[in-house]
């Protein structure tokens, strides 16, 4: 266990480095994010910004080769300690992706899929969970009389809210999304992005998007990756109004390219 | 990389130097026709005004499409804000350019009041705020902005300086009331002119150094 000086932070990097191969990915990240606040992380394709936001939860232990070097503190805790509970480290981390996958099953059997395999809740409660957790992600009113319809059938962004729903139905900490909107529709955009908004309350939440205006739309804080480096990170206005390195700059303005 | 949208931003510069050229030279003119006290000059300051005013119009119709096309942020943002109030701040210069062409207007055809010394001095600081305030917008210089927001105080002083000796002429002699006010009131337009020229170099600290001065927020 390793404690770390300033608890209002949820996630803490320290001097993070990631490997795929010889090839170096990540370099050097430090930073901190605070809990109950949206973070976005902005950057060109292949700047690393997935790739850090995998190594959150650990995501990139599953592919061959990849090797990280330094701490990532969540609550008090540095996650990649030999002998760390996976499992449940992945339980307090919710994940989505750009697109939405839910599983083979019920919408239903889609939201209690995390109850039942981490043990979660009584199958009694299971009814009162679905529909809190469908309500919480807006989903309620469009899907409660079709609870048993396989969830591959819904339109795209009822499939992303219902990964939402299934997420939020373990209740988490934390949500770690990768570019969640992407195959979205504007109007699919901003009901996501709104039901962000209202999930900052409960959840500390880290979004990697390509889309710039979405960055300064939704979230408190903001990180510019470029080449592995995190070149910036502060309050989303000032990022967007003053950004401190002239990188940041040209990548906002769109010099790069 | 040139991006679509720089040639939009070069325009807007372009026209803000347009409209801050006129103003220049409306500022030049209404000193001119306070000091040779001609009625023809005093018109030519009133009649550009109207054109002034346009440009202040297509300042901010430019900066709004600007804003709805591009969404600009860091520097551009910068620019763009300031655009707007920089436009403004010229079109209230010319306008008091137009209250001192007035104010030469109401004294011509009478005998000045006594030789003027320091509202020529004011004016010259005036004109003098105003070309190193617009040029250091053109140059995006946030010393040459800074070094303009420090001849503030000197304006002020030069107005309540005016403004005393004209009082007391009134107190001693109140008929020469009509000949004094317009002079008072000149010293008051100038001042003016020197605080919309303070307004334009903070709003290029802003633009150039992303830090808001105004109202004494830096000292």
């Amino acid at each position: 266990m390793i404690s770390i000086l300033n608890m209002d932070y949820k996630i803490e990097t320290q001097n993070l480095n990631l490997y795929y191969g010889k090839f170096q990915a990540l370099r050097n990240v430090d930073c901190s994010f605070e809990a109950n606040r949206i973070t976005a992380l902005i950057g060109p394709s292949g700047c690393g910004k997935s790739t850090f936001l995998r190594c959150l939860n650990r995501m990139n232990d599953l592919i061959p080769g990849v090797r990280t070097e330094g701490r990532v503190i969540i609550n008090d805790q540095d996650i990649y300690t030999p002998g760390a509970d996976l499992i449940s480290l992945r339980k307090r981390i919710g994940m989505v992706f750009q697109r939405p996958n839910p599983f083979p099953l019920s919408v239903r059997d889609n939201v209690t899929y995390g109850l039942k395999i981490h043990n979660l809740a009584d199958r009694g409660e299971w009814d009162q969970i679905v529909e809190e957790s469908l309500r919480n992600t807006w989903l309620w009113h469009e899907l409660k009389d079709g609870l048993r319809k396989d969830a591959r059938l819904l339109p795209l962004d009822q499939q992303q809210r219902l990964c939402l729903a299934r997420i939020v139905a373990t209740k988490p900490e934390i949500i770690l999304l990768d570019e969640p909107c992407s195959a979205l529709d504007p109007i699919a955009t901003e009901k996501l992005e709104e039901l962000m908004r209202t999930l900052k309350l409960t959840y500390t939440i880290v979004i990697v998007t390509h889309n710039m205006d979405q960055a300064v739309r939704i979230s408190d804080s903001c990180g510019f990756f470029l080449l592995g480096d995190l070149v910036e990170f502060g309050t989303t206005e000032q990022v967007f109004e003053k950004p401190a390195d002239t990188r940041t700059e040209k990548y906002i303005t769109g010099h790069f390219g | 990389m040139e991006r679509h949208f720089d040639l939009e931003l070069e325009e807007l510069k372009h026209t803000i130097l347009t409209m801050s050229g006129m103003v220049e030279e409306a500022i030049n003119k209404a000193v001119t026709s306070l000091e040779k006290l001609s009625p023809e000059i005093a018109n030519e300051v009133i009649q550009a005004d109207t054109r002034i005013d346009r440009l202040e119009n297509e300042i901010d119709e430019k900066t709004i499409a600007f804003i709805v096309r591009n969404q600009p942020v860091a520097g551009d943002l910068r620019l763009i804000v300031m655009a707007t109030k920089i436009g403004t701040d010229l079109e209230r210069m010319a306008d008091l350019a137009v209250d001192i062409a007035e104010r030469a207007l109401e004294l011509t055809g009478q005998p000045l009041i006594k030789p003027l010394i320091d509202i020529p001095k004011l004016a010259h600081l005036a004109q003098k705020m105003t070309h190193e305030s617009i040029e250091s917008f053109i140059t995006l210089d946030g010393e040459l902005a800074r070094a303009v927001r420090t001849q503030d105080d000197e304006a002020d002083s030069l107005r309540d300086l005016v403004t005393r000796e004209l009082t007391e002429i009134i107190s001693r002699d109140c008929s020469v009331a009509a000949r004094a006010i317009p002079l008072i009131l000149v010293a008051r337009h100038l001042e003016r002119i020197c605080d919309h020229a303070t307004n334009i170099a903070e709003a290029v600290v802003y633009v150039a150094e992303a830090k808001l001065i105004k109202h004494g927020e830096e000292d």
